[in-house]
This record gives C-alpha cells, structure tokens and sequence, in this order.
C-alpha cells in the first residue's frame, strides 16, 4: 500500500491552523460568530520565534462593545499591514468565564 | 412489640420505621443534604416503610430502639424520607424515595464520609429487592468545604493556550506490553502530528514490562519534543495510580520533576480518599489532573441496583479531578444521550437545573467550584468527530485511541486525520452550519486538503457500535 510519510514536523499556531489558511470570506463568519456569543474582539501579534509565549502583542486595546464585522475585520488587515512578518491572530474576551471564548490564527507569517 | 421498663420515656423493642423517619410533611432545609433513591421493596412491605428503612439505616437508625438513642436530639440528626413517587413504567413496582440529611451528619470536605452513610450498609438490607442511588443535592454550604478540581476548565485552557475548540487526546495501544522507549515512540508520533494530549491506558501502573519511571523519562523526552517542534504545548497523562498513596505521591513528585503538565488517576479502583489527596497535591503543585473511571460500570450500570454514574460524577468534582471520562454517547461504550449531557452539565457548569429528561432530580449550585473537563473516549474515529462537537462543545477532550493509532500510514498522519476533522468541524459549527446533519460534506470537503483525513475516512467508514442503551431515563 502506498504511504504517505509524515516529513519533519511542521509549525503550528493552535485553532485552525490545520486547515487552509482563512480567507476573507471564511473569517467573515468566524468574526460574526465570536460578536454573537457577546465576546470582546481583540487582536494580537508576534514573531513567529516567540510565538510560544502566553503574551502576544496586543494591537491597541480590545475591540470592547464592536458589532461590526466589517471594522473588525479592517482592524485585523491593519495589523497585519504594520507587522508584515507577524502571526496574527483574533481573540474573543469572555468576561463571564474570565478566558478566551475562542483564539484563533488569521494570518500566518510564512504562509501565502 | 415495644415494651415498656418502667424508667420514663424509653420503650426497648422494634418500632416501624415509618414512625419515626417517614415524614412527609417535612420542608427540606437549603442546608440539608438530598438524596433520591430508587427502591424496590419485598413484598408486603410498604413504600413508606421502605422509604423510612432507607433514610434510618443510612443515617441514625438500626433495627432496634436503644436506650442511648435518648442521649441525643434524634429529631435533629435523624434523616427523613419526605417524598415517595412511583417510576414512570416500570413493572418492577420500583418507586423513588426521597431523603433529607442534615449537615452535620457528614464531615467537612469528606465524600468518602459521604458514601459511607449514604450507599453503606443500607444496600444490603434485606427488605429491600433493590436500591439504587440516583442523585445528591449537595449543599451549597458543603460544597464549599471540598476543594474540588485542583485547576478547572479556565486555568486549563490558559496554561495550554488553546481556545475556542475540544482538546484532542489518544490512549497509547496495545494497553500492555510495549518497552518504555516504543512507548514514548507513539507518543511522540501522536504529539507532533497535532494531539494535544496522549495518555496512558488505565492499567498501566508498573509492570515487569515497563516501569513506571522509565516509561516517565521516555515519554516526557517525546512530549518536549513535541512541544518544541510544533510550537503547541503538549501533554502526556501520566498514570501515578499505585499500589499505596506513599508510591503514588512519589511518582506525582517524579513527574513534576521532568516538567509533565498533567498526571492522571483512576479515582474508583484507588478509592476517594487517595484521589482527594492527590488532587490536593496537584492544587499545590500547578498540576493537571486527568481521572479514569475503571470499575465504575460494575455500579453505575445496573439500572435497578447500585450508584448512578451522576452521583460518582458529584463526588468526583468535589473530591477533585480537571478531566473526568465520561463516556461518547457514540463510540463501543454505554452512554445514553440525554443521561450523558446530564452529567456532563454537572461535570462544567455553575449550576444545574432538576431537569428530569436528563435525570436530574436536583437543583444543583456549584457556588464558585471549577468545572471539569468532560473527556469522550472509547470506539471513536473520524466519522464521529461531527457527533462529537456537536454533543460535547468546546470544553471537553476527544480521545482517539484505535482511531489514531489504527491510521495506515502511522500515528502521526492519525493525529494530524483528526486534528483537521476536528477544526473543519469547529469552523463549520461557528458557521451556523447543522454539524451533525452535514457532517459528511463537513468531512468530504475538509479531506480535499488532507490526504491523511481522505484516508482515516475511507479506512473507519462502515464502522459503527449501534446497541441498545442499558440503563435508561426513568424519571
């Protein structure tokens, strides 16, 4: 039977980052999804070397009370802009459970 | 038959329960323990008197009067049966008998205390046919004596870094009998193809084949590896489950030597006074705890005679575990789906509404305790993952164990099968899509960027454990 081998390992950066990478259209969604369970949106970045650690940096401050997907989404391709070779990735703040309702990669430093 | 001596108040003799813990009048307290058992009495003996044996013999009462019962305020301490229904379509003449304890018959923080009242000797009683255990309400006031979950779901998530999605795990096969070095050569397959956990079957302790420090070294050596290579945290349970607690906390110390994240437990076999110890230990020490349920299907599986799995469910939260297993619904294991999201609501949330579609006979308040982690393992592969998230959401752990390991090209394409089921699924949920319904297109579509998904599917495509569930809802 043929065999795909498994090369070295690659990079991951958590949620999502085993499928394609987002695309407009597929994070319009997601954006919608994190604004409708009453999450805070907030964007974060780093260098792909320190991407291990607990604290990214955080893009301005959380997007506290945004309803737009629309500037939301213009807020992530701003980041983006400004630290080309940076992940990015979007984060809902949860305030009744104190955590993260959900964190997940956007763009991918390295990936086209 | 009660004979008076002549000395005042006390009659020697035997008295019917029901005269003294039968009452159905009694308003149960905020602060008073409530059980719901399911009886069935011998014939001849009434409900109510049954019902009033259950409660004296799992609280005060023995079978006799005795003079030193004049001693103490009986009528404080005593428990009381204050409810009797009939089950829903039964022909056993099976009723449910509901029973009030006040507080302070148990001791603070003490589920064992607990248990040994409750499902004590009053199981074996003779006028009873069958009796089995439904469901505490804990109160909130005894709720804050126990320490509960050494971490919980939140602290879980942010020491791991991952939101928004199931943690993924696979048990390490065959059960027994691989070295210590194969064996952390499947983990570290498993690891680097996208698992976030992998664990250590139940039975795994330390055998002639494989002891338990060497098989700790190799495993963690895979899981920095691990770490280090796909820039995801990773962990490994690692079964400190022994013999004594003096071994057991020997390898817990071990374990957090070598850096491990998470260690595991099996809280049935070992018994609750050695799992609230080593919660404890794991409180103190920044630990994760995982916890195994072996031998809990010898009492919670009968439905006529033994403990509900949502009874063990309670004292395991309050004796202390972040994960607990606690069946598919789907996969080779028993699990009804409606019983299951019971527990597992008792299992996360901060409070649980009575709600007897599920079987819950409570409300139950949490007050601030953490909640654990629902783990779902046993038969499951990549058909199921849609099932899965749907049932189990975000804060829970999907284990494949055949379904990773049994992958044709190797553990690590397994993992990495899964992995992508798993946030092809997630993203279509966030979508508004019917995961379940769509699952297959959900599934079809995700595999036309992963070979090792398009493989895992056409392998496990035609299997399926459809058996009828044992122990239905009643209530």
């Amino acid at each position: 039977m043929h065999i795909d081998p498994y090369g070295p390992t690659p990079r991951h950066v958590e949620t999502f980052s085993y499928l394609p990478p987002m695309t407009p259209e597929r994070l319009r969604y997601q954006i919608a999804y994190l604004i409708e369970n009453g999450w805070s949106p907030a964007i974060e970045h780093s260098e792909p070397a320190k991407s291990m650690s607990n604290f990214w940096y955080l893009w301005e401050l959380p997007l506290f009370g945004e309803r737009s997907v629309d500037k939301v989404l213009a807020e992530i391709e701003a980041c983006h802009r400004a630290n080309p070779g940076h992940h990015v990735r979007l984060l809902g703040y949860d305030n009744y459970q104190q955590s993260q309702g959900t964190a997940f990669i956007v763009h991918r430093a390295g990936a086209r | 038959m009660a004979q008076s001596n002549g000395s005042g108040g006390y009659q020697a003799g035997v008295k019917n329960y029901a005269d003294n813990y039968w009452t159905p009048d009694y308003v149960p307290n905020d602060t008073d323990l409530l059980a719901c058992f399911k009886v069935v009495a011998q014939e001849g003996v009434p409900r109510e008197e049954a019902a009033a044996a259950v409660a004296a013999e799992s609280s005060t009462g023995t079978w006799t009067t005795v003079w030193t019962d004049l001693l103490t305020d009986l009528d404080y301490y005593k428990g009381r049966a204050y409810r009797i229904e009939p089950v829903k379509n039964d022909p056993s003449g099976a009723f449910f008998a509901f029973v009030a304890y006040p507080m302070d018959l148990f001791e603070e923080g003490s589920v064992v205390n607990v248990l040994t009242s409750l499902v004590g000797n009053v199981f074996g009683f003779k006028a009873l046919r069958s009796l089995r255990l439904e469901d505490i309400r804990f109160p909130v006031a005894y709720v804050k004596t126990c320490g509960g979950p050494p971490n919980g779901i939140q602290v879980e998530r942010d020491r791991l870094g991952k939101y928004g999605r199931p943690l993924l795990g696979c048990t390490i096969k065959p059960k027994l009998g691989l070295s210590a070095k194969n064996y952390g050569r499947a983990v570290y397959e498993c690891l680097r193809g996208g698992l976030d956990f992998t664990k250590d079957d139940e039975n795994i302790n330390s055998q002639p084949f494989m002891r338990w420090n060497h098989r700790f070294e190799f495993v963690m050596e895979a899981v920095h590896k691990a770490t280090a290579e796909t820039g995801e945290r990773k962990g490994h349970y690692l079964n400190v489950t022994s013999a004594t607690p003096e071994e057991m906390y020997k390898r817990a110390e071990f374990a957090k030597s070598l850096g491990a994240p998470i260690i595991m437990h099996d809280f049935f076999t070992a018994g609750f006074t050695a799992n609230t110890g080593l919660a404890n230990w794991c409180r103190e020490n920044g630990m994760l705890l995982h916890i195994h349920r072996a031998m809990h299907a010898v009492v919670d599986r009968n439905p006529m005679h033994g403990i509900h799995f949502r009874v063990l469910t309670k004292c395991l939260r309050l004796s202390g575990g972040d994960h607990l297993h606690s069946g598919t619904v789907v996969g080779k294991l028993e699990g009804d789906r409606e019983a299951t999201l019971g527990w597992i609501d008792l299992m996360r949330e901060a409070f649980v509404p009575e709600n007897r579609t599920r079987g819950i006979f409570f409300d139950q308040d949490w007050a601030s305790m953490p909640g654990v982690m629902p783990v779902a393992s046993g038969g499951i592969h990549v058909w199921h993952m849609p099932a899965l998230v749907a049932i189990f959401g975000d804060d829970s752990c999907l284990q494949f164990g055949g379904g990773t390991l049994g992958h044709p090209w190797g553990n690590a394409p397994g993992a990495h099968a899964n992995r992508v089921a798993l946030e092809a699924c997630v993203e279509a949920r966030n979508q508004g899509r019917q995961v379940e319904r769509e699952g297959r297109e959900i599934l079809t579509e995700a595999a036309r960027h992963s070979p090792e998904l398009a493989i895992a599917m056409e392998t496990w495509k035609e299997i399926k454990f459809e058996f009828d569930t044992v122990d239905k809802i009643t209530a």
